[in-house]
């Protein structure tokens, strides 16, 4: 705790706990009124989940914030230390982006095969004849070239 | 003024040259210090793999089951209380945080004792957490039947209404996109959520098998039948599916990492408190900085817990 008296550096400490009380509790009640139980009629509201969920992420990232930079003492680090510890978590920002686009492809794909599981038998065998076709004459231009 | 200046600017750049010419911290940060900070990280990105793939099989499940419906018991019988347990949980993780601080400062300040104290204010604070985890798993293992590839915890597509045991319609309706909780029969007394009427439970017959107003299967789950009352597919009668089974895998396996790392931070807390109290701490004298350490790994557990509990109850 460099530069800041043992006093001073009590009181950031319940500054802490207050602060990490209020925003989880803020947190739970924004949760609880998004899906409806405080007042029903709002889970209907499609727009409002995205404006929660996207208000709940923030809050968390700021108490995320809060105990590294407090709790952890990161504040009163060399600065060379701080980015080497957080500029590699920036490849997360990837990772999220690209593995929840992935998992929404997942989810499109099994929605195409039940659908194809459930299509008439007979329409499947045309539909399998007509494709047949196609591909053959696919096929056969790959060959040409 | 300038001139006191310049010599500081050169003082620092001569500083610099030095800093990596060895015999120097240049993150002014001991190597046991240093090397728990990218401990930590490496640890981040290992949990942050494990939620990814949650986010990642989550978004490729038509249906999630609702948190609120899943996480709305707490002990002392109490129901249809959403998320409340799990806030009480969290507030212990983040009171043993505080609490730690303050066993750091303590120890910066040479104060055994205080640091000994608060320790173990923070060690109640975890095994506080660990016993509330414990309970809400056999709550969901034992009374909820939901495990590793059964998840009892579906979520209807489509507005409803169930059927009685004869196969008549009920008056009990559902919404689209609510959860429900597949029962199990003869599990006895103390069906979690209490959705369905108990009364009823001791005089219907739950053989395995098709009956008119329900089916159960080889494992006694019984599945309740319903009729779709709106959409393309209105009158269809329905029966309850098993949700999606990354749920329960998901559920345990991040949530038990993570309890891991509080159990193993508990043990770590208990041999550094003991340490501290017999004063070998205070002989190294350098302001208590195990403490200081391990305040980090328990800061880390909070930190991780945060988001442990936006994705899996808040969201």
């Amino acid at each position: 705790m460099a530069g800041l008296s043992y006093e001073e550096a009590k009181k950031v400490v319940y500054k802490g706990l207050v602060i990490l009380a209020v925003v989880t509790l803020v947190e739970v009640f924004f949760s609880l009124l998004a899906k409806g139980h405080i007042i029903h009629d709002l889970k209907y509201i499609d727009w409002l989940h995205y404006l929660i969920g996207f208000l709940l992420i923030s809050l968390s990232l700021y108490k995320a914030y809060y105990i590294i930079y407090e709790f952890m003492h990161m504040r009163y680090e060399v600065r060379g230390l701080a980015l080497s510890v957080l500029l590699p978590t920036v490849l997360l920002i990837w990772a999220v982006i690209a593995f929840f686009q992935e998992g929404n492809s997942w989810k499109s794909r099994r929605q195409q095969i039940r659908e194809k599981n459930t299509e008439e038998v007979d329409e499947l065998r045309l539909k399998k004849q007509e494709s047949m076709l196609q591909d053959t004459y696919i096929l056969k231009l790959e060959d040409t070239i | 003024m300038a001139t006191s200046d310049t010599v500081i600017e050169q003082k620092e750049v001569q500083n610099q040259a030095d800093a990596w010419s060895g015999g120097k911290a240049p993150f002014k940060a001991s190597y046991g210090k240093l090397m728990m900070w990218y401990f930590l990280l490496s640890d981040a990105f290992t949990f942050a793999g494990f939620l990814i793939a949650y986010g990642a099989l989550r978004f490729s499940s038509p249906t999630w089951p609702v948190p609120d419906f899943v996480f709305s018991t707490a002990p002392f019988g109490v129901h249809h209380a959403p998320l409340i347990f799990v806030t009480i949980m969290s507030f212990l993780l983040i009171v043993s945080s505080v609490t730690m601080v303050r066993a750091v400062q303590e120890g910066h300040k040479e104060n055994k004792n205080g640091v000994v104290f608060w320790m173990f204010m923070t060690i109640l604070g975890g095994a506080g957490f660990l016993s509330c985890q414990a309970w809400e798993w056999t709550n969901l293992i034992g009374t909820e039947h939901m495990s590793v590839t059964t998840n009892p915890f579906g979520t209807y597509t489509e507005n409803g209404v169930y059927l009685t045991p004869d196969g008549k319609e009920s008056d009990e309706t559902f919404e689209a996109g609510e959860s429900y909780l597949i029962h199990k029969a003869h599990a006895g007394e103390g069906h979690g959520s209490g959705e369905h009427a108990e009364g009823e439970h001791a005089e219907l017959d739950y053989s395995q098998g098709d009956h008119p107003g329900y089916f159960v299967d080889e494992r006694g789950f019984i599945h309740r039948k319903f009729k779709v009352t709106e959409g393309p597919n209105a009158g269809e009668i329905r029966m309850e599916e098993f949700g999606p089974k990354a749920f329960g895998a998901l559920f345990f396996f991040i949530t038990g990492f993570h309890g891991f790392h509080v159990f193993s931070g508990v043990v770590f807390l208990f041999i550094i408190m003991i340490n501290a109290a017999s004063g070998l701490y205070v002989r190294r004298q350098n302001g208590h900085e195990m403490v200081e350490k391990m305040g980090l790994y328990w800061h880390f557990v909070d930190l991780v817990w945060v988001f442990v509990f936006l994705v899996f109850y808040l969201l």
